[in-house]
């Protein structure tokens, strides 16, 4: 049976390989992503690459087309990241009586063991340093690589870290449950507010423009330019939220009492 | 854009993604999944997709591979076949 899966692979592997032989040269101008169908003659991404600093006055192209041009798509990637977190906490998360636990339970708090002096040191450092370059990343997603998803994640990473060196209870302490959870959908809400209020204004969903009235800018363009930020902060909640969420209730098993 | 440099990266991602599926034990398989991540966002930086790689290195390095971690704790470490 193993070698019938072997040569399927090989035979699948091979066929797409000889796929790849039919890709035009990377950074081709005249194929169709770049110069258009022909007979159409317009050329989506010649628009992106001329236009968006015209629309929305933010270098980056890519923060651009995620929070603004392509919108929409960005809303339900975060709801499917709110989806993820929301199935572990479905799947895993138990409450009442604590069963009988397989392993003793550890008294690993900072000041009584002197092995984590260094862990908890340098920890100690680092951890603001990391959350600081997570705002900065949020922040400048506008004109570095960067943007709310990446700084979500690192946000998220540094709160790991926290769980880690220390106790998942002391983490806990400061993070509980109860403000991960509100944390998570308020991010959603944030992005589709942005949204439902474009409507309330009588223009189309996530059509940002209309919100100069609101933001008392010099033109569109700069409002375009805010509710791209406020758009990213909304993501950065929600994407912080679920990973420390997930890694919670998967290291402890759900009950969420003691961690790795 | 060098293909030397290319070509060697991506021999060493097709060799991490085979031993991670061989190895035994699963803490070393979660290892050289972050071994795998971290080649790509090499290969993803070197096509000029900074973003992507970016945001492979976050999940890669940063999360993805603790959340194996954590789950390979939590069932046992050593693979049944």
């Amino acid at each position: 049976m193993k070698c019938f899966a072997l040569f399927a692979v090989f035979i699948t592997g091979g066929l797409l390989l000889f796929g790849t032989a039919d890709f035009p040269e990377q950074g081709d101008p005249h194929s169709p992503p770049n110069a258009g169908i022909p007979g159409d003659g317009v050329s989506i991404s010649h628009y992106y690459l001329t236009q968006t600093e015209k629309d929305t006055h933010v270098p980056n192209v890519v923060t651009a087309v995620l929070a603004d041009y392509r919108g929409y798509d960005t809303l339900f990637e975060t709801v499917v990241i709110f989806a993820a977190g929301m199935a572990i906490f479905a799947i895993l998360r138990v409450s009442g009586e604590p069963r009988k636990r397989h392993r003793p339970i550890t008294d690993s708090s900072i000041n009584g063991d002197h092995r984590r002096i260094i862990i908890g040191t340098t920890c100690r450092l680092l951890i603001p340093v990391i959350q600081l370059f997570a705002l900065y990343v949020v922040a400048h997603g506008h004109h570095s690589p960067g943007g709310g998803f990446q700084g979500g994640v690192i946000l998220g990473a540094s709160f790991i870290l926290f769980a880690l060196a220390n106790n998942l209870t002391a983490a806990l302490q400061r993070f509980s449950e109860k403000t991960f959870m509100n944390l998570a959908c308020l991010g959603i809400l944030i992005y589709a507010g942005f949204g439902i209020f474009c409507q309330f204004l009588e223009h189309n969903f996530l059509d940002y423009g209309v919100l100069q009235k609101i933001f008392h800018t010099a033109d569109p363009q700069m409002a375009r330019s805010h509710s791209m930020l406020g758009v990213e902060i909304g993501v950065a909640f929600t994407v912080t939220a679920i990973m420390f969420a997930i890694y919670a209730n998967l290291s402890s098993k759900g009950e969420l009492d003691n961690g790795l | 854009m060098i293909w030397q440099f290319e070509t060697i990266l991506l021999i060493f991602l097709v060799i991490a993604a085979v031993i991670s599926l061989r190895v035994k034990d699963l803490l070393s398989a979660s290892m050289i999944f972050g071994i795998y991540s971290f080649l790509i966002c090499l290969l993803w930086a070197t096509m000029g997709a900074v973003d992507v790689a970016f945001t492979e290195a976050a999940v890669g390095a940063g999360v993805s591979a603790v959340f194996f971690i954590a789950t390979v704790y939590n069932t046992k470490r050593r693979s049944s076949d």
